[in-house]
């Protein structure tokens, strides 16, 4: 067992009926580091992403958090394991306000069931949240719905809301998708700001945007790990070249 | 902005403000029977808007949870000779253990199965109640719930009286307002709107979808059971018929009627509903077409309900 990695799979795999989606990757994730998932569409990125998230059941293989088989491990559990994701489609609660989406999923690691004291009295909650809202830069919006927030917007809402169970480990989407240049500009620099705090795992489907950034990346191709190694390693790897570099130069 | 405002401030005494205009109601009322009635159907239909307005569960089985507090109210009374209090404490908690059995069945499913399996659990325990003649009184009911007088602290209460009777049920349909204004406000109140917002969110941020849904279920059980009591304490009957179907679609049409995941909707709804069928029973038998219609033009032209069209200025 590897004390430096927070997250291992083993020969993990997932089909659905017949087509082979993910055929056994074995990877490891470095704790404290930035770790981007790339490759061309339907490599299995957004399949890895959802087995390691928990979102949906391997159909072989392991996956071990901190040394811990975590392996069917119910999504809920998830926030109080230590590790929070957040959706290629943005997954916010719409109609509460910015500042009770952050609320809520602090609230999620102390309150779940109390159906009888005021939820006011929980002020603490109210005062992190606010921070994280600041953290992200959405303080000014605090009392809007969700779903009146541009869409970048909704996302740093959604990582907010994401980094509301303190986790150890997060798993993003995607996160720059449908978003303009500008926004896609301060996403990265929010990403690159948390990575300083806890280990990132980012899945992305533009390999530009994430060589500058991560310290380490993946390669899947056809279901597969093709490539690891640092952003270095990766340029001068010939397979990820052809299959994936190379794409562009015809 | 100016209304939604007003509607902020006003929600922390939205128990108090609907208290008041219940206390008010029978001085306008001509009608002081259907008043009992509408205090009673709204409560029931209240205990149906907690699962479905607030948490998006649609139930169909929910005349098990009415039947089963009517039921535990009236064979406590009749075939043991306890006092009303036992009475109504045990149907709260009859409609509370329903609930239970039939969510830990029910919770598991969703949409249209979830709306299927309540109905079939519930039907199932109608099937039961017709057949257990000695203890229900099957086909004919259950007869002789009779509480005639009602010592209160040294006070005697004469329920035969209407409005006696009115403000006596009243007294714990208030009691379930504050109740579920407090559970509305509390972090489950919460966790529920966070889970009708979006269950999957809700799900990865640790919350426990099924065990949530089950928790609001037992606690829709607890309104609807003291509903289930205070009509067999009112009625002094106990009608098979409150546990079939046709009692889960009056909560669900009342609800709509009124407004979904309002506050105080489902006592408009039940308000509007039994008044209709009063008035309109009197000069043709045909009744149920015309409330039929008037039902079908509010889901059509006031998807919000009643009550909801009035909170949101307009009606979509």
């Amino acid at each position: 067992m590897n004390a430096d990695l927070i997250l291992q799979t083993e020969n993990l795999g997932k089909r659905f009926g017949r087509f082979v989606a993910l055929r056994g990757v074995s990877a490891g994730f470095r704790a404290g580091n930035l770790t981007a998932i790339i490759g061309p569409n339907g490599a299995g990125k957004s399949t890895y992403f959802n087995l390691i998230s928990g979102a949906i059941a391997p159909s072989g293989g392991r996956i071990l958090f901190e040394g811990a088989d975590i392996t069917g491990t119910p999504q809920h559990r998830f926030a109080q394991l230590g590790i929070a994701k957040s959706y290629q489609i943005t997954s916010v609660f719409p109609q509460l306000s910015v500042l009770e989406n952050v609320r809520v999923a602090l609230q999620a690691l102390v309150s779940r069931y109390d159906v009888w004291r005021p939820r006011a009295r929980l002020k603490a909650l109210r005062d992190e949240a606010g921070e994280l809202l600041h953290m992200v830069g959405l303080w000014p919006r605090h009392d809007r719905p969700a779903a009146l927030l541009a869409h970048g917007e909704q996302r740093s809402l959604e990582i907010a809301v994401a980094l509301a169970s303190h986790p150890r480990l997060l798993l993003l989407d995607e996160p720059t998708a449908g978003m303009s240049p500008e926004e896609t500009r301060d996403m990265m620099g929010l990403i690159v700001r948390l990575a300083q705090q806890r280990t990132v795992i980012l899945v992305e489907h533009k390999m530009k945007l994430v060589m500058g950034i991560c310290d380490r990346l993946l390669v899947l191709h056809h279901g597969e790990l093709l490539a690891e190694g640092t952003p270095d390693d990766i340029r001068r790897n010939d397979d990820v070249r052809r299959v994936y570099l190379g794409q562009r130069e015809h | 902005m100016r209304r939604d405002a007003w509607i902020a401030r006003l929600t922390p005494h939205r128990a108090a403000l609907a208290s008041l205009f219940l206390l008010v109601f029978p001085l306008f009322m001509p009608f002081k029977a259907i008043a009992v009635n509408i205090l009673i159907q709204g409560l029931f239909a209240l205990g149906f808007n907690l699962l479905y307005g607030y948490l998006g569960l649609l139930s169909f089985g929910h005349a098990a949870l009415l039947g089963g507090g009517a039921y535990a109210c009236g064979i406590v009374i009749v075939r043991f000779g306890m006092p009303w209090w036992i009475g109504i404490a045990s149907g709260t908690l009859a409609g509370m253990l329903v609930a239970a059995a039939i969510g830990a069945l029910a919770i598991r499913t969703r949409g249209i199965y979830f709306a299927m399996v309540t109905l079939a659990l519930a039907q199932c325990l109608y099937f039961v109640a017709y057949q257990a003649v000695d203890w229900t009184g099957g086909e004919n009911g259950l007869r002789g719930v009779n509480v005639a007088g009602i010592s209160l602290l040294g006070v005697h209460l004469d329920i035969v009286r209407p409005l006696v009777r009115y403000y006596f049920v009243a007294a714990f349909v208030i009691a379930a307002l504050f109740v579920l204004s407090r559970i509305l406000a509390s972090p489950f109140g919460a966790a529920m709107e966070a889970i009708r917002e979006n269950e999957t969110r809700a799900r990865a941020c640790g919350y426990d979808i099924a065990a949530s849904r089950w928790l609001a279920f037992v606690l829709s059980g607890g309104f609807c059971g003291l509903a289930g009591a205070l009509q067999a304490i009112h009625l002094g009957i106990v009608p098979v018929e409150t546990l079939y179907y046709t009692t889960s679609g009056l909560a669900v049409m009342m609800t709509l009627l009124g407004g979904m995941g309002t506050f105080f909707g489902p006592f408009i709804g039940a308000g509007v509903f039994l008044l209709l069928e009063e008035v309109v029973s009197l000069w043709t038998v045909h009744w149920q077409l015309l409330v039929g219609a008037v039902f079908v033009a509010c889901v059509l032209f006031f998807p919000r309900g009643l009550w909801g069209t009035l909170l949101a200025g307009h009606a979509r």
